[in-house]
């Protein structure tokens, strides 16, 4: 099968050309990376930083595992703790909104929605304030009750999508048998989750992991996430690259593996942000 | 059957109330204050900013005031400006470049999969990691500058973070006309498209509003003097670099959604055309663009709203405090927890808000409104 210009087959190679550039754009970046990387750091040198290392400097990455290795440990349970904690909400609110349904539950339903768009600046000096008052500024549990909160209306949504495609009738047949809301969720809905949460854990996983603006805003270097102290260390004066080049490896990895692994879920999450009520 | 389909709902409605709850107070209730706190005259006293219960005064709208009109606050409008040209071009550059991508994905090429991947996969990274590895890539003397040496050219000298050009510049002054003439285009618009929906109502109202606005643009505008003396913005060229960066990351995704699309146009609606008579550029044209529009509507207010908000990539790029590179969403950080300027912060995420909303809101709205007709 071929789309309706190539299908002539003169002009393919066009079409290769244009994706060997693109795909050289997209590479650019990672070569840099790499190759940076694995310098010394008195070879870096602006007009030679597309070259090879002559000496391969594999001690960067041992002394940027070192230096991120906390930060990492707090970037995970930051972002499993809070994908878990929002799945779950994320799960029994889709389950309801989709097929119990209360008057009004629409207009509640966009009214959750509205809180995956707003920018976290219009909310940023009282939630410091809660999160202070609350004792938690400054911990990682802060974090993780920040971004379960505000996970809550994208998983909200793609459960509620994901539930919208389960029958009426299986649910209206438990319900006809006698199980009530839980039972109905436990041995019905439950068990046809899986891909659901799947899309869910690996979107929230995502997001947190990479977000910076809570994460810088509310913690300190003790809690800090591996996007804080990347951003610190690349941002300082007078910066040895191989570094903050092994450091944004570090804290890329994470995140690549699930989109290497789960591509199809992830791609669906994707979509699902694009919301269809 | 009544009281059972009231328990029903009760039970439905008690199984979302904590959600309702927390997203109630962190949401909402957190807006409500930041608005309150936006009109207050909060962290004006360096004493009681940081205080666990300031003491602060009611100054109604004055800081929103001096945001646009005040002698002080000219970096606020200046990031005003940035952010809505960035904005601008960020959405036309991951629009094209996704599109173009996705046409190219669609045509099947051998090891699609692989490119497919190749190119959304900046998505999955942060915005943090890209702004790390870009800036170094951006260096005025190396990485992109470099490339031309490699062919036997000379070496680039432009400064992607650090150029002072700025271009398509305008005087503040005049923003109440370039306004007014922007409002009454977008009315016509809408204008047009209802008189061809046939939608009478809508179309005689708006062309109403638009004859209204075009007077108050004509009559008023041009007497509208928010600034005592001449104060020229304009879109600074060291943003290109965070532009290149930007549209890196999120063209994959422009692509996914535009190949979601092309898969729903059927194989024999282009099978159809071609018969018709139809080349291969008028299947484009005239076919799959147009069906294509919806999603690119989408695209362009997911894009418009990441792009108004984005923090983290000008931040790891450029720093936080940078002014030529500088955008409110980064302003507002700066102002509240560096210079404890909290009322003046907040009245600048309130001004971010109503813009995110502006175009977020009527877009929830048809989605809701398409997905219940469903």
């Amino acid at each position: 099968m071929t789309g309706p210009i190539g299908s002539a087959g003169r002009w393919r190679w066009l079409m290769y050309l244009a994706l060997c550039l693109a795909a050289s754009f997209f590479l650019m970046p990672v070569y840099m990376m790499v190759v940076t990387a694995l310098k010394d750091p008195s070879e870096i040198s602006l007009d030679t930083a597309w070259r090879l290392p002559t000496v391969w400097n594999w001690a960067t990455f041992p002394a940027a595992w070192e230096a991120f290795v906390p930060k990492l440990q707090n970037s995970f349970v930051l972002t499993i703790s809070a994908s878990a904690a929002s799945a779950i909400i994320g799960s029994l609110n889709g389950y309801v909104f989709a097929k119990w349904p209360f008057p009004g539950s629409r207009i509640v339903f966009a009214l959750i929605l509205f809180g995956m768009f707003i920018p976290y600046q219009s909310i940023l000096i009282p939630l410091f304030g809660f999160i202070r008052s609350i004792g938690l500024y400054g911990s990682i549990w802060g974090l993780v009750v920040v971004h379960t909160v505000y996970g809550i209306p994208i998983t909200t949504l793609i459960f509620r999508n994901y539930y919208v495609g389960i029958p009426d009738s299986l649910v209206e047949a438990s319900s006809l048998e006698g199980a009530g809301f839980f039972a109905i969720y436990r041995h019905v809905v439950f068990p046809l989750s899986l891909p659901g949460f799947v899309v869910v854990v690996i979107w929230q996983f995502t997001q947190i992991w990479n977000e910076f603006l809570f994460a810088v805003s509310l913690s300190n270097p003790a809690s800090q996430p591996i996007t804080v102290a990347l951003a610190q260390l690349a941002g300082g004066e007078a910066v040895r690259w191989n570094l903050p080049m092994a450091g944004a490896l570090l804290a890329a990895v994470p995140t690549l593996v699930v989109y290497v692994v789960f591509g199809r879920y992830f791609v669906r999450g994707l979509l699902a942000g694009s919301v269809k009520g | 059957m009544r009281w059972r389909r009231h328990t029903r709902h009760l039970t439905g409605f008690l199984v979302v109330l904590p959600s309702i709850a927390l997203v109630g107070v962190f949401v909402y209730g957190f807006i409500g204050r930041t608005l309150w706190a936006s009109l207050t005259d909060w962290g004006k006293d360096p004493s009681q900013a940081l205080a666990i219960s300031p003491i602060t005064h009611f100054v109604g709208l004055d800081n929103y005031r001096e945001l646009f009109t005040g002698i002080i606050d000219g970096r606020f409008r200046q990031d005003l400006v940035s952010t809505v040209y960035f904005t601008l071009f960020f959405i036309a550059g991951c629009l094209l470049l996704g599109l173009v991508l996705a046409i190219l994905i669609d045509h099947k090429p051998r090891a699609e999969g692989f490119f497919r991947g190749l190119f959304l996969f900046p998505f999955a990274l942060s915005f943090v990691v890209t702004g790390t590895i870009w800036r170094w890539l951006l260096q005025p003397g190396g990485g992109v500058n470099q490339l031309p040496t490699l062919v036997g050219l000379p070496p680039g000298g432009f400064g992607w973070l650090t150029s002072r050009t700025q271009v398509f510049r305008f005087d503040w002054n005049h923003l109440p006309v370039i306004a007014g003439v922007l409002v009454a285009v977008a009315l016509a618009a809408v204008a047009a498209v209802a008189q061809r929906a046939r939608n009478r109502r809508r179309a005689v109202a708006a062309a109403a509003a638009t004859v209204a606005v075009v007077a108050w643009t004509v009559g008023a505008a041009p007497d509208i003097q928010p600034l005592p003396f001449p104060e020229v913005h304009g879109f600074n060229l060291a943003f290109l670099g965070i532009l290149v960066a930007a549209v890196w990351q999120m063209a994959g995704y422009t692509m996914a959604l535009y190949l979601a699309g092309l898969t729903g146009i059927s194989e024999e609606l282009r099978e159809a055309a071609v018969v018709e008579g139809a080349t291969g550029f008028q299947v484009y044209t005239r076919i799959i663009l147009p069906l294509l529009a919806p999603i690119t509507l989408s695209a362009m207010i997911i894009l418009g709203h990441i792009s108004l908000k984005i923090f983290d990539l000008v931040f790891a790029m450029a720093g936080p405090d940078n002014a030529r590179t500088d955008v409110p969403a980064l302003l507002m950080f700066i102002t509240s927890f560096r210079g404890n300027q909290f009322a003046k912060g907040a009245a600048i995420g309130v001004v971010l808000l109503l813009m995110v909303a502006l175009i977020v809101v009527p877009y929830l709205r048809s989605q809701l409104r398409e997905g219940a007709q469903e």
